[in-house]
């Protein structure tokens, strides 16, 4: 039979020989086998304090963004939460008074926009949804552990987007983010940084 | 006894005692960090720095659990099980030499807890009495998989002292005395068992492995045939014990192996250094640094040992049954006996001749 | 009352007590851990007459591996302490009859035995250690041991023949 890879080994009943039987030779090799490992480099990354870059197109938690001139985009048109397969999004749509324009992008703004992060699966289909690019999930944070039940349900003091600390996503496809990683190996340091979220 | 002799060998005593449980709660501790090494990965390192508070945690939880004891069990029986398993192996480091004399006040007290004339024949009762903690408790969870699993190990443990025995016998020749302490002390300046010994050394390993049920001659614990083995029924502190027990019994193994084979508290350049010391601190304050020294050097053999016991429970697969029986009735044995014929013969013919020639 | 004598008394005491209750309790299981018991205060015995090697090898031999099979076998039985067979009155009238005998003559020949003494003065306390031991079983009483070795090999052929599978039987 032909051999798929040269580290498969094929297996004989054929009589042992002295040195195998007395089995010590082979204990001997397993022991330097182990200790080899016992000094290598461990590939544990300790995860609180240390935290390792997802790539560009993780799916963490969300944000809902704010234009340039620090308005909400969303619309509260519903249709992430139509498109949200675990049924975690709900919203209450409400109408853009007089003099609340710097606030509000669209005439109709979410009053209540609820995203109930024990639902959420993450999988990305509100962003894919959104025809006025308001929600998207952040490649650099992840929902945080909770212990209460109301933690859970993230209301829009958390999930609208902070204008002293924007979420901008620099690569968008593989390629670009190799390119982010050349320029950061460079020594060009870019302001994407892990980190865990309040 | 004098009181002054009482008080130091009390003290000796106390601290062997308190250094032995220390070591086997922290061998739980090293058990996994080298567990995690060997697999490439850290290990507990949560618990404090390095994950150094990591048995206090587990003792905690054990304490905390529920003491749980079966309806149909025989209760009595149930207690007495860890509580034989923990004795039996406190007891057998009491005639294991640790080091040399302390002086103090012009008395000599050997770190020892006794200097018994029969040491070794000692600790072969004690480590014979070990099965009972584990065949007791797994007949009183009255349990089919905790009777089964006792029974391995009972019947392991039995087949297995014989060669310990027998290998241990060679050295009996050699050295003509059953204490310890003299074993020890024969051994002086590199003059090793182990040189003398090696077939021997193998088979004790062997056997010290099969003893304390590690593995690859961990059975009597086989999760997929016997769930947990005699402990199955255990919760709370009483498994804590008979986890605790192995732990100790691996360090009791280990400084035997060290005492028999490795010299005990002696190692090369020791004369060099106990000179050194007494002129440097005086007679009496520089031949106590010394034997401290040589007890430093004891623990840092033994603790060898037991890294030993965790570098081949994480290097090798377990035996299977039957291969276990035949390695022990008729592997070791007739090699222990082959031993003690080679050895015989090296006592009584090649070594005057030799020592006749080098003269 | 000198502490030796004292704990010859406490040891006796523990020795009768727990032979008294191998015979009285009625699971096998805690007549062999009596049993075992009832060897350790021998132990305590022989090391208060500073026989240490006998100590070491009752409990090795005795305690150790003999008993363990008994208990063995006894585990496996799988005896129930409620399912005791109701034995006939002829039987209890015979055991006490063989029972009673037994002791009458233990007790007349007892009663007769001149119990030895010693001389203080000439007691050697090394007697009971391996080195004299090992003299008097080598040099004195060469033969009889090598022949007691001989019956034992004799009896481990035996067993090992008799646990034999033979050819054709029937493997489980």
């Amino acid at each position: 039979m032909q051999q798929l890879t040269n580290r498969s080994k094929q297996v004989s009943n054929k009589e042992m020989t002295l040195a195998e039987r007395i089995y010590l030779p082979a204990i001997a090799h397993g022991m330097a086998i182990t200790i080899k490992h016992f000094f290598q480099k461990k590939v544990t990354i300790r995860y609180p304090e240390v935290k390792r870059y997802l790539g560009p197109v993780f799916r963490g938690r969300h944000v809902l963004k704010r234009d340039a001139d620090g308005r909400e985009r969303c619309t509260a048109c519903g249709l992430c939460a139509v498109a949200c397969p675990a049924e975690a999004i709900s919203m209450v749509a409400e109408e853009r008074q007089k003099g609340e324009e710097h606030l509000y992008r669209e005439e109709k703004y979410a009053a209540v926009y609820e995203v109930n992060m024990l639902r959420c699966i993450f999988c990305g289909l509100c962003e894919e949804a959104c025809p006025k690019q308001a929600v998207y999930l952040r490649h650099d944070e992840f929902v945080p552990v909770f212990t209460e039940r109301d933690q859970v349900i993230w209301g829009k003091d958390l999930l609208v987007e902070d204008m002293n600390n924007r979420y901008l996503r620099e690569a968008w496809t593989k390629e670009e983010a190799h390119a982010q990683d050349l320029k950061k190996a460079a020594g060009a340091i870019s302001h994407v940084e892990p980190r865990a979220i309040p | 006894m004098e009181l002054t002799a009482f008080i130091i060998k009390a003290i000796i005593i106390l601290v062997i005692f308190g250094l032995t449980l220390l070591i086997a709660m922290y061998s739980t501790y090293g058990e996994r960090k080298v567990a995690g090494f060997i697999q490439d990965r850290l290990g507990p390192d949560r618990a404090g720095p390095w994950g150094l508070l990591q048995p206090l945690a587990d003792a905690g939880k054990m304490f905390f659990k529920e003491d749980f004891i079966p309806a149909q069990a025989n209760k009595w029986l149930f207690i007495a099980g860890p509580c034989l398993a923990m004795l039996t192996a406190l007891m057998a480091s009491a005639v294991i030499p640790f080091g040399s004399t302390l002086r103090y006040d012009g008395i000599e007290v050997a770190v020892q807890g006794v200097e018994a004339n029969i040491g070794i024949l000692y600790i072969f009762g004690v480590v014979s009495l070990g099965v009972y903690g584990i065949m007791v408790g797994g007949w009183a969870s009255n349990n089919k998989f905790s009777l089964l699993g006792a029974i391995r190990a009972a019947s392991q443990n039995i087949s297995y002292e014989v060669a310990m025995g027998l290998s241990i016998v060679a050295i009996l020749m050699m050295s003509e005395s059953l204490s310890v302490g003299s074993i020890v002390a024969q051994q002086h300046g590199g003059n090793w068992n182990i040189w003398y010994q090696p077939l021997g050394f193998i088979i004790f390993l062997t056997c010290a492995f099969a003893e304390c049920n590690r593995t690859p001659f961990d059975l009597p614990e086989c999760e997929t045939e016997l769930v947990g083995g005699y402990h199955t029924e255990y919760s709370s502190m009483k498994l804590g014990f008979y986890l605790f027990a192995e732990y100790i019994n691996m360090f009791i193994s280990s400084a035997v192996v060290s005492a028999l084979y490795f010299g005990g508290y002696n190692y090369p350049g020791m004369d060099w250094v106990y000179t050194q010391l007494t002129a440097a601190f005086g007679d009496i304050a520089g031949h106590n640094v010394a034997t401290l020294l040589g007890t430093a050097v004891f623990f840092g053999k033994a603790l060898f040992g037991v890294f030993f016991f965790m570098w081949v429970r994480w290097t090798l697969p377990r035996f299977r049954y039957d291969q276990l029986m035949n390695l022990g009735w008729k592997g070791l044995i007739p090699l222990a006996i082959l031993n003690i014929l080679i050895t015989g013969i090296g006592v009584l013919f090649i070594q005057p001749s030799l020592t006749a020639f080098l003269k | 009352m000198n502490p030796t004598l004292s704990f010859f008394y406490f040891l006796s005491f523990l020795t009768i007590l727990s032979a008294i209750m191998v015979v009285v309790s009625r699971s096998p299981i805690h007549s062999v851990l009596y049993l075992i018991l009832t060897f350790f205060c021998l132990s305590g015995h022989y090391i208060l007459l500073n026989a240490q090697f006998l100590a070491a090898v009752n409990i090795i031999v005795y305690a150790g591996a003999i008993m363990v099979l008994f208990l063995f076998v006894i585990m496996f039985l799988n005896m129930k302490e409620e399912e005791e067979k109701f034995r006939g009155n002829v039987t209890k009238i015979a055991a006490a009859i063989v029972g009673g005998t037994i002791f009458i003559i233990l007790f007349g020949a007892y009663r007769k035995t001149q119990v030895g003494t010693y001389n203080p003065y000439e007691f050697k306390s090394q007697t009971g250690m391996v080195e004299s031991l090992g003299m008097v079983l080598f040099r004195d009483y060469l033969l009889p041991f090598e022949l007691a070795s001989v019956l034992f090999l004799i009896a481990m052929v035996g067993a090992v023949m008799l646990g034999k599978r033979e050819i054709g039987e029937r493997h489980f």
